[in-house]
């Protein structure tokens, strides 16, 4: 399975980082350039629970192609989900169901992010997309 | 250094979490554990675990003695004397949901359960929960500006309808310490039960439950510098009448037959199954140790650490202290940050903090804040600690404004 155009991206960015500075500063650009989420979408339905900050995640199929969109009010967490975002969007039902997450964030060099004791609320942002593509599926 | 603490070295768990570049300051959450308990434990398991209670041979008499020289300790470091009874349970979680299931018959439509807008979740759901079973009604004391229980408020609130009041003594958000004293007298003089969740306020200073008049006092080992797995609760004499039993099984019952059973009065009667054995020895352990400290030195040690984090904080832009924090910690909130974004960066800068809403919901809710960052302090900690907090905290502003 190749990896979308954006993937790449964000693995080559993320891979040459030295420091923490710089990865957080990164995680941040990378936050910056999620779009907005339309303010329709910004309802209690879509908030995701279990977030130390408030994240809404949007799903769809098009074409039977995935396209999820999201925000939060958090900056890291922003980052962090535009990097998800960045791994699913345009898969297909099937390849979003095979692709491994925990080892997407992994190759970024972002594992500790989804350690049990971390409430940034990622692990809770993957459960939502799983949940979210059963539905749809 | 500023604030050294000559206890550091005591404590062997900060020594490598220092090599780990950690600094630990997340004390209101759990301490880390004195030596002396550390041994305690491992002579306990490495000369002969025995059940407590039942047993005649001699492992079964050693370790009886062992636990029931920890109840005397807890008894005396809470000045107890002949006035209640020390009940182990499996935390202080646990020792409020025994308070509210074994007074439950007390509480009929219309009755009101008075707590305060600062409680932890666990002084307050036990209670909720209740309110829902009898149909009754949850009274909430309002805070002053200072996070302070408001007295006039409470004055009015605290009534003829009240049964109980379930109070914290020192809130694990705001740090002040809560006017036990006159709300227990106005309790009282209503004839309600008073409970006091002393989580927090047991770690600093020692507190006398016969001066403070309460019918009962619950505490977490594990934040006293013990084990986790242990609760304690205190119940005087007159108020331990009305508990009725809860959990059932093990050495709590005296006679039982196929349909029915009678049970042993306080403290054994509210000790159902195998209590955690080794953990009351070893919270026996850690009082001792405590004990044997200059108790003046630590809490001048406390109030020097905890100046040093005010004064800290309030010299930096933007940031904002919750209440008027008195002692062993401060949460705060920053300006245009969010404390999730906060955490993140002293994390990855191996301060060891909580953010969030620390099992305080309603009260963040109330201050219209989605979150804060909390630091708190324990003996061990010195000003180099902060320093580094300090430090970490200046890079994670300048990096998120």
């Amino acid at each position: 399975m190749s990896l979308p155009v954006e993937a790449v991206a964000a693995l080559e960015a993320f891979q040459a980082v030295g420091s923490w500075e710089q990865r957080a500063r990164m995680l941040m650009q990378w936050g910056e350039r999620l779009p907005a989420l339309p303010a329709e979408d910004k309802v209690d339905a879509n908030l995701v629970q279990g977030c130390e900050s408030l994240v809404w995640l949007v799903g769809q199929l098009h074409d039977s192609h995935w396209q999820f969109a999201a925000s939060s009010e958090a900056r890291m967490i922003r980052g962090l989900v535009a990097l998800l975002l960045a791994r699913v969007n345009g898969l297909s039902a099937a390849e979003l169901q095979a692709v491994d997450l925990p080892d997407w964030f992994n190759q970024l060099g972002l594992s500790r992010q989804l350690s049990p004791s971390r409430s940034n609320g990622l692990n809770a942002v993957l459960q939502r997309m799983r949940a979210l593509s059963l539905i749809q599926n | 250094m500023l604030v050294p603490s000559p206890w550091r070295a005591d404590f062997p768990a900060i020594a490598t979490l220092q090599r780990q570049d950690q600094t630990y300051l997340d004390n209101a959450a759990t301490t880390q554990k004195p030596q002396a308990l550390l041994d305690a434990i491992s002579h306990y398991y490495a000369n002969g675990a025995a059940n407590v209670h039942r047993a005649q041979h001699l492992p079964g008499a050693l370790a009886t003695q062992a636990f029931e020289d920890s109840r005397s300790k807890v008894a005396q470091w809470l000045n107890a004397g002949g006035s209640g009874q020390i009940v182990f349970t499996h935390g202080a979680t646990s020792a409020l949901n025994l308070l509210a299931y074994g007074l439950e018959h007390l509480f009929n439509a219309g009755d009101e359960i008075v707590v305060s807008a600062l409680e932890h979740h666990a002084n307050l759901l036990p209670w909720q929960q209740l309110a829902k079973r009898r149909a009754a009604t949850l009274v909430v004391l309002p805070l002053n500006d200072d996070g302070v229980i408001d007295l006039t408020a409470a004055a009015e609130l605290i009534g003829p309808r009240t049964r109980l009041l379930a109070v914290s003594q020192l809130s694990n958000v705001l740090g002040a310490w809560q006017p036990l004293q006159t709300l227990i007298t106005t309790a009282k003089a209503h004839g309600a039960l008073t409970v006091v969740d002393g989580a927090q306020g047991i770690v600093h200073g020692r507190h006398d439950v016969q001066a403070l008049g309460c019918d009962f006092y619950v505490f977490s080992s594990h934040k006293l510098y013990g084990p986790d797995g242990v609760g304690v609760l205190f119940g005087r004499n007159e108020a331990l009448h009305h508990l009725r039993h809860w959990q059932f099984g093990g050495e709590m019952v005296q006679q039982a037959d196929y349909h029915s059973a009678s049970f042993r009065p306080a403290p054994l009667g509210f000790e159902a199954g195998t209590p955690p054995i080794a953990g009351v020895i070893g919270l026996g352990a850690s009082l001792d140790y405590l004990s044997s400290l200059d108790q003046p030195a630590v809490i001048a040690h406390e109030a020097a650490l905890h100046e040093y984090l005010l004064r800290g904080l309030k010299a930096r832009k933007g940031v904002r202290v919750l209440g008027s924090p008195q002692v062993a910690l401060v949460s705060f909130v920053v300006e245009g940050v969010h404390n999730a974004d906060l955490a993140h960066l002293l994390t990855e800068q191996g301060i060891a903090v909580r953010a969030g809403h620390h099992c305080a919901m309603p009260l963040l809710k109330a201050m219209h804040l989605s979150g804060a960052i909390r630091v708190s302090l324990a003996l061990y900690n010195d000003s180099d600690d902060l320093e580094r907090f300090f430090e970490a905290l200046d890079q994670a502003l300048d990096m998120l404004r």
